[in-house]
């Protein structure tokens, strides 16, 4: 029996982990979605944040052995900081668009990061970073962090959508100008959606880079962007267990459908279109906990 | 300026002034909505403003929100200018409005909409929110207080949990007249507050804004089609035509204007 579990976790411990990293990584995008923000920028600021821990962990403080896990921790900290403050320089001017016009500024946006990281000599070019000192043993080990980021994050938003500014995010999300005539100030509001969404965005690549061994200009590209929106798009854009559940199930797809063989990836390309065309509010939808709903 | 001496329709600065609008003009490229229009409205009073469909009545009132900036002229709230204010400000200002085109967050519960509009008189930020402590915890429950009292008002405090798209016409309406009061404003612009009402609820209506209006101690200015109900609750009257103001007065006065009854009924 005990075997039996050392085998799956060693097959699967990737996996594993990386559901839950991407999952977070959802929530990055829905929390400008919940402001009615369609943004696309979480796989920049993603990169941003993984750039910092391999630069980070490989040259200022390089160590021998494992890597200690504050510094993981602190690599998060400058991870989130670093996104948030990128977001407000990015945030204040591209939010005043609107809808598609946001979608497509954010790409560039994404797109700039990435043609930059490939140029610049600190990203380690085309080859980028590799040989990322490890905190952990083994890759099922760094749910010991990713687990209680995504459990944090999840509660944050959920908490957040219940009080006031997240009260204001919904009602710009439903009706801008309506909101804006009752007292709540759209730009302050969509900025500090974005924000928040990118500094969940940076801490997710900061442990993601280190999860990996290696970082380079791969992970902020648009096939990401896309990556997560169909995570928010197929959970839920509704409720926050909606991304969570999404970026699990759509990262685990692919692998579940190994079996299948060539066609697999088909099969999950046939699987999204089905899952977008009979459940167009994702699977996780109010609807669904109406009845709890009208007791608050 | 003497106090002895005054009349209707007078442009001159009086102390119990709230909204005072000088030769305000709105432009749409060729087209000109609000054209050198002037008026104050006094504190407590009920303003009627009405005139045919086109007639500018409802830029007008985007003018006074704020959604859409004059192309000039003077908008003065307590004194206080409100040219180039965002809505949000002008909101903070102290003054609400419905919309005529019902605008309700249709997603959310009637409860939510309302909890909404209390946003500028509570400050608690994301950290406070999210550990519901701090000015979240005390903030919290005076909203919730605040909008079921307001609900309440309006009648609609049993539906205080249904999503607002799925209410009948007339309780939006009522419910955006309670999303508004919940910003605690000082002036109120209903518009078109008796649109989609049965001629029951519109006899309401007008006790109802008077009500509120005591209540609250609230200067209302209301857009209304509903002759009856205009000349029966509005203390002063302005009648608007292609953007002109032609006629501004007490009720009886303003029917029998000449000039209004030709911009209603054609003349020759």
């Amino acid at each position: 029996m005990e075997k039996m579990f050392e085998s799956f976790f060693n097959q699967y411990g990737f996996l594993m982990v990386y559901m839950v990293l991407q999952a977070t990584l959802a929530l990055s995008l829905y929390l400008p979605l919940t402001a009615g923000q369609l943004s696309l920028a979480s796989p920049g600021f993603f990169a941003l944040g993984g750039y910092i821990a391999a630069v980070m962990s490989t040259t200022v403080w390089a160590t021998n052995g494992m890597f200690p896990i504050p510094y993981l921790l602190l690599e998060m900290l400058l991870g989130a900081v670093a996104s948030g403050l990128l977001a407000i320089v990015v945030g204040v001017p591209a939010l005043r668009l609107r809808g598609i016009y946001l979608a497509l500024a954010t790409i560039a946006f994404v797109e700039i990061l990435r043609v930059v990281s490939l140029n610049l000599t600190i990203t380690g070019g085309a080859v980028g970073i590799f040989g990322i000192p490890q905190p952990f043993n083994s890759s099922l080990e760094y749910m010991w962090v990713a687990l209680p980021l995504l459990i944090l994050c999840v509660i944050f938003t959920a908490r957040l959508e219940k009080s006031r500014i997240g009260r204001a995010f919904v009602a710009i999300r439903e009706d801008e100008l309506a909101a804006d005539a009752m007292g709540v100030n759209p730009t302050y509001h969509k900025v500090l959606a974005f924000v928040i969404g990118a500094m969940i965005a940076g801490m997710v690549g900061a442990i993601t880079a280190h999860f990996l061994n290696t970082w380079n200009a791969r992970q902020g590209t648009f096939d990401v962007s896309i990556n997560i929106l169909a995570f928010v798009l197929i959970g839920g854009s509704r409720m926050t267990m909606g991304p969570v559940v999404g970026g699990m199930l759509l990262t685990a797809l692919p692998e579940l459908l190994r079996p299948v063989g060539d066609v697999r990836l088909i099969v999950n390309g046939f699987l999204l279109t089905l899952g977008a065309v009979l459940l167009p509010q994702g699977l996780i939808s109010p609807r669904v906990f109406k009845r709890k709903k009208a007791d608050v | 300026m003497t106090a002895l001496h005054s009349s209707h329709g007078s442009s001159s600065h009086s102390a119990s002034s709230l909204l005072s609008v000088k030769n305000a003009t709105r432009r749409f490229g060729g087209l000109i909505a609000v054209n050198e229009v002037s008026f104050e409205v006094t504190i407590g009073e009920i303003f009627g403003l009405i005139g045919p469909n086109g007639a500018g009545k409802t830029t007008m009132f985007n003018l006074l929100s704020g959604l859409t900036p004059p192309s000039s002229g003077a908008i003065k709230f307590e004194g206080r200018s409100l040219i180039g204010l965002p809505p949000y400000k002008i909101a903070e200002l102290g003054v609400a409005r419905t919309f005529q085109n019902i605008r309700l967050f249709g997603n959310l519960s009637a409860l939510e909409n309302v909890k909404i509009a209390q946003h500028t008189h509570t400050r608690a930020g994301v950290l406070s929110g999210v550990f519901g402590a701090g000015r979240a915890r005390e903030e919290e429950p005076r909203v919730l207080e605040k909008a079921t009292e307001l609900l309440k008002l309006v009648g609609l405090n049993d539906l205080a949990g249904e999503q607002a798209k799925n209410f009948s016409y007339g309780d939006q309406r009522r419910l955006e007249i309670a999303r508004a009061l919940a910003l605690e404003p000082k002036l109120l612009l209903l518009d078109e507050p008796a649109a989609g009402m049965n001629p029951t609820e519109k006899q309401g209506l007008s006790d109802f804004i008077r009500m509120v209006r005591d209540k609250f101690s609230l200067t209302i200015v209301l857009i209304e089609h509903h002759v009856p109900l205009v000349m029966g609750l509005c203390d002063r009257i302005a009648v608007l035509n292609f953007g002109q103001l032609i006629a501004l007065g007490n009720p009886a006065v303003v029917a029998n204007d000449p000039a209004v009854i030709e911009a209603y009924l054609g003349g020759d």
